[in-house]
């Protein structure tokens, strides 16, 4: 591939081998200290090698494990309903405006295409959720307020339709008499895999790592908390979880461990998407270089 | 004229299918992007919570008149603006230096390992981060001051309270959370730059840097051009978990990490302060899209192809 020597190439490797640690130590120091005991936590502070390796934060979890697991359901339910929601809502719009024939189709391009450009912010869109459509407290905000469908999504997805779906196919399958639903279904969606991936695994991500949601509108409901929403709240308050926890851990005879146990959840938050990204790695690579591509 | 007119009528009922598939994206973004905007009048009103977004009085310029005197504006204007400002540049540096390293690399496995590795913190929430920061800079538990500092003898740091820290630490997160994407993109299209533009340049005895700076870079202009645009279009955003989050909302921080953003999700959920927060609101939401046209208004007239719209 390259042209200009081995001494750079070598100079090449030695930097990005530094930034990869950089990218991943940070990571590491969590699992690591969420291994630690907690005496040894209070006195040496966190650190990338436990200083005495134990499993309390982990046996303390599972202990208070009812409302890590409500949680964890939440943060599931929502990426799978948000997910496949979004994608179905986005792929329903950026069909139609793919077609070059549709009536209409400049006007609400630039209708998709202005959201990116101009919003009303959080407070109109706040009071609008919670005055007009009384969402707040419901499982639906974790879903609704601006993640289910996304104009950038829209417009990357109608880009891919109309430079890689030939219109004469769309023209056969016309002919032959299939109609538009029967077109998208069978003709169009399997053909349009790597777009289809690419925007279940942004959407996806957005709502396994979405807080924001939560922090707005679930307010006395927090059984509705996903994961990330409770990590958010133990940062501010450690006793958020001991509160709830603290008869079953009593009788359990165990302290609060709480320094070890804050970092133990952001682990077991972090490792769904660790243990399924180099799976999906090359796809998401992918999504990142098309979603460049202006629409 | 009349047969135009019955041809548009058949062309529509022909598409009826494809308009009613464009049904629930339409309707949402109606609700979600547009109906909202209605609620930028609030800037101009005194906002009551019993009487609603139409209902609630005018009060003409008093909400920003009273955003401008407590100097909240300028401190929150100078934050959002100044930190977008290195993030821009210090990321699109940082990015295109990454790439060209990438492409540098000459084992295949090599490449896409780093390519995984420094994607990695892209995934990551803000939430989480903060838990990392923490764990970081935590005062009596953070890993710096104990593992650093301490064995350095010198004296622990307590970084949540020392605002002089907090630019240099915010940017920093910044650089680490985004530069792994950005260089990608970057990446790509280097990969896409025709080869034997190089090997032409070899054998004409071009150095590295120079055929760096001759080819790599000017076939990297418009990819800058477009994401530089992209980048100065939200200006006036700040990411909500980077500045509220990651320092904890700590009160003694306000000067470095309070934004646009930060400032307006106090004053409606923390503060009750509607009126102040809606000006600052509108300031972004106005201000930002007048910057987008401006830009790119520039843009068409410097490079057309370039331009975004």
């Amino acid at each position: 591939m390259n042209l200009s020597g081995k001494g750079f190439s070598i100079f090449a490797n030695i930097v990005l081998v530094i930034l990869s640690l950089c990218c991943v130590l940070p990571i590491l120091l969590l699992l690591s200290s969420s291994l630690t005991s907690e005496t040894a936590l209070m006195k040496h502070g966190y650190a990338f090698i436990p200083s005495q390796f134990s499993l309390e934060a982990y046996q303390y979890l599972w202990y208070s494990r009812d409302q890590i697991l409500t949680a964890y359901q939440m943060t599931v339910l929502a990426t799978l309903i948000g997910t496949v929601s979004n994608v179905t809502i986005t792929t329903l719009l950026a069909y139609p405006l793919s077609r070059t024939t549709l009536p209409g189709r400049n006007f609400f391009s630039f209708a998709v295409f202005f959201t990116l450009l101009f919003n009303g912010g959080m407070i109109p869109s706040y009071l609008m959720w919670t005055q007009v459509f009384n969402i707040k407290d419901t499982f639906w905000s974790l879903i609704i307020p601006n993640l289910l469908m996304n104009g950038f999504g829209v417009i990357i997805m109608r880009t891919y339709f109309t430079t890689s779906i030939p219109n004469e196919i769309l023209e056969a399958a016309r002919i032959d008499g299939a109609g538009e639903n029967r077109t998208l279904v069978s003709i169009v969606l399997p053909l349009s895999k790597p777009i289809l991936s690419t925007i279940a695994l942004l959407s996806g991500l957005a709502y396994w790592n979405d807080w924001l949601n939560g922090l707005y509108y679930l307010v006395k409901r927090t059984d509705f908390y996903t994961i990330q929403n409770l990590l958010n709240r133990l940062i501010a308050s450690a006793d958020f979880i001991s509160n709830n926890a603290a008869n079953s851990a009593l009788t359990a005879g165990i302290t609060v461990p709480s320094v070890g146990v804050r970092m133990a959840i952001a682990v077991i938050a972090l490792i769904p998407i660790m243990i399924i990204y180099p799976f999906l790695q090359k796809g998401f690579v992918k999504g990142i270089v098309i979603g460049s591509v202006k629409g | 004229m009349q047969s135009k007119n019955k041809s548009l009528h058949h062309q529509i009922l022909k598409h009826m299918p494809l308009y009613f598939m464009m049904i629930p994206g339409l309707a949402y973004m109606f609700i979600n992007n547009y109906m909202p905007l209605a609620g930028l009048q609030l800037a101009f009103k005194k906002f009551k919570y019993a009487l609603g977004i139409w209902q609630s009085p005018w009060s003409g310029l008093k909400n920003f008149t009273y955003l401008f005197k407590t100097g909240d504006a300028w401190l929150i204007i100078r934050n959002t603006i100044g930190y977008n400002l290195v993030f821009i540049i210090l990321g699109t540096l940082f990015a295109i230096i990454v790439a060209i390293l990438l492409n540098e690399v000459q084992k295949k496995k090599a490449q896409q390992t780093y390519q995984t590795v420094i994607l990695l913190p892209h995934l990551i929430s803000y939430v989480i981060v903060s838990y990392i920061v923490y764990a970081l800079l935590g005062e009596s538990n953070g890993m710096i001051n104990n593992s650093i500092l301490k064995p350095l003898g010198m004296n622990a740091i307590p970084w949540y309270t020392e605002a002089k820290y907090w630019p240099y630490i915010l940017s920093s997160i910044q650089l680490w959370k985004t530069f792994g994407y950005s260089s990608i993109i970057y990446f790509a299209t280097i990969l896409g730059i025709d080869r034997s533009y190089y090997e032409a340049a070899v054998v004409d005895g071009a150095s590295v840097w120079k055929q760096i700076t001759c080819i790599t870079l000017p076939m990297l202009k418009p990819v800058i051009i477009t994401l530089t645009l992209l980048s100065i279009g939200r200006i006036f955003y700040s990411d909500f978990g980077l500045f509220y989050q990651v320092p904890m909302n700590t009160g003694l921080l306000y000067n470095v990490t309070n934004t646009i953003d930060t400032y307006v999700y106090r004053g409606l959920l923390e503060t009750n302060d509607v009126g102040r927060a809606s000006a600052a609101g509108f300031i972004q939401s106005v201000l930002g899209f007048l910057l987008v046209l401006g830009t790119n208004a520039a843009v068409r007239v410097v490079e057309k192809e370039q331009a975004l719209f």
